[in-house]
């Protein structure tokens, strides 16, 4: 991919920049403890947490291991791992 | 057809400015820049001058205000001098990542402390990485035909990057000269309207300047590098472009004065250089071989026409009113980076003279000259620089 002169990129497009690999913890969902009462999705500031089929999913393509849905989750079914790469 | 005015420098440049129909001016009084915008503000509430015109409280927002403008589209300029350009700087290096192209013009002023209004070349040399493209100018002539070309210059498609014309404070912005100036109809046949390939625009959102992983920074970085380097072709062209509507030549990326045959060449930049065509003169008449490079471009650096005028000369010696803490002058470490080492090349000394607005005269040049030959003669002793006119006794 071409960069672009001074930077300016057409908006919408932010689904092609993968940033994923900021991230040095991942969070892990347990979905047997998981209550699917979606803190997590409402508080992920990059809207990384997905439901797919009535499962919360992790989108580690953008995940940039923050930890605010592990801190959040009432049902503490989120752990933090360190990030092996 | 041009017209003849005996005007303050400072009003050359706002009659140049108005002539390139700015759609955007920021302003943030310092001395002795003042001038410019005050007579700009002068011209928009008259009536003649049709730009947003922004009061600001810093010379950050003055800066970020014409960044905005710019990227919105609108041909945008502000000027400044001294610690005001400092402040500006960071605003100054996104500018250039986001590759916007408005002109400032760097009223060239000490920097505190201890605080001094006068001049010297500290400010803007200290903005010389930054991106920015530098033209410093000689007269207020130079500076009115400069700041005509500066916008063509930074619009250009291939350069897109914001320029700098770099003007002594007091001797250029508040003395009186004769300036011819252009009609108006000339100005806008030579300068378009700004056409940015890019501008913000809320029926098609775009990001500017997001974040750049390390895969990719280089190529961006590289990619300003690519500007300037093109730049230098491109501001010959439109320099030539403009002379050949004026009839006034003031040289390409450089001046070459007296150079044939010349065996000590003086480099400097700015008001000084027209001291030095003087002190060259007589030392001419007096059959001393002596000539002077102009540097008008400074940003990007144009080392292969610095070489074409002094490949012939036994020494080089360079007169700047900066210097770089912990090294030695700018232009000095330029030219040595860029001239040592080739065959042939001249022995390039470094003068740092002027500083604070310390007065650079024709004595002070024969000075330099004098230096220069004994430096030919091995009679003077090596150092990274030499301080004209220093008092070390008062030195504690």
């Amino acid at each position: 991919m071409k960069i672009t002169v001074g930077a300016v990129v057409q908006g919408k497009s932010s689904l092609a920049y993968k940033t994923g690999n900021w991230r040095d913890q991942k969070p892990v969902l347990d979905i047997d403890r998981c209550k699917t009462c979606g803190q997590c999705e409402e508080v992920c500031p990059d809207n990384a947490v997905h439901v797919i089929d009535e499962v919360y999913v992790i989108d580690y393509d953008f995940c940039k291991g923050c930890g605010l849905c592990a801190y959040e989750c009432p049902a503490q079914a989120i752990e933090m791992v360190k990030e092996e790469k | 057809m041009s017209y003849v005015k005996v005007v303050e420098g400072s009003e050359a440049v706002a009659f140049a400015v108005k002539a390139c129909r700015p759609q955007v001016i920021s302003a943030y009084p310092i001395s002795p820049q003042t001038h410019i915008v005050e007579r700009l503000a002068q011209m928009r509430a008259d009536g003649e001058l049709d730009a947003e015109y922004v009061r600001v409280e810093s010379e950050f927002s003055a800066a970020s205000v014409i960044s905005g403008g710019s990227a919105a589209g609108s041909r945008s300029y502000t000027a400044s001098s001294s610690q005001g350009l400092l402040l500006m700087t960071e605003v100054l290096y996104a500018s250039v990542g986001l590759r916007l192209p408005f002109v400032i013009t760097g009223v060239n002023r000490a920097i505190s402390a201890p605080i001094s209004i006068q001049v010297d070349h500290q400010d803007t040399m200290s903005l010389r990485d930054s991106g920015v493209i530098q033209i410093y100018v000689e007269s207020s002539q130079e500076a009115y035909d400069t700041h005509i070309a500066s916008f063509k210059i930074a619009e250009d498609p291939g350069i897109l990057l914001p320029v700098m014309v770099c003007m002594d404070g007091w001797i250029l912005t508040h003395s009186y000269e004769r300036v011819s100036f252009m009609e108006q109809a000339e100005v806008d046949r030579f300068l378009p309207p700004f056409k940015p390939p890019n501008f913000l625009d809320e029926k098609n959102p775009k990001t500017w300047g997001s974040y750049a992983e390390d895969n990719v920074l280089m190529e961006f970085k590289y990619s300003i590098q690519k500007a300037m380097l093109y730049g230098k072709r491109r501001i010959k062209e439109i320099f030539s472009e403009l002379s050949k509507i004026t009839g006034r030549d003031h040289g390409g990326l450089i001046e070459a004065y007296r150079t044939e045959g010349a065996e000590v060449i003086l480099v400097a930049l700015g008001s000084m250089a027209g001291t030095i065509k003087d002190a060259v003169d007589r030392l001419r008449s007096e059959g001393k071989p002596v000539g002077l490079v102009k540097i008008r471009c400074y940003r990007p650096f144009p080392h292969e026409d610095i070489w074409e005028a002094i490949k012939g000369a036994r020494v080089v010696a360079v007169m700047e009113a900066d210097f770089s803490m912990g090294s030695e002058g700018a232009v000095g470490m330029d030219l040595k980076a860029k001239v040592c080492g080739r065959p042939g090349a001249p022995l390039v000394l470094d003068f740092i003279t002027g500083l604070g607005g310390r007065e650079v005269n024709q004595q002070t040049v024969e000075e330099v000259v004098a230096e220069a030959q004994k430096a030919l003669n091995k009679e003077l002793p090596p150092a990274e620089s030499y301080w004209v006119g220093l008092d070390p006794s008062i030195i504690p």
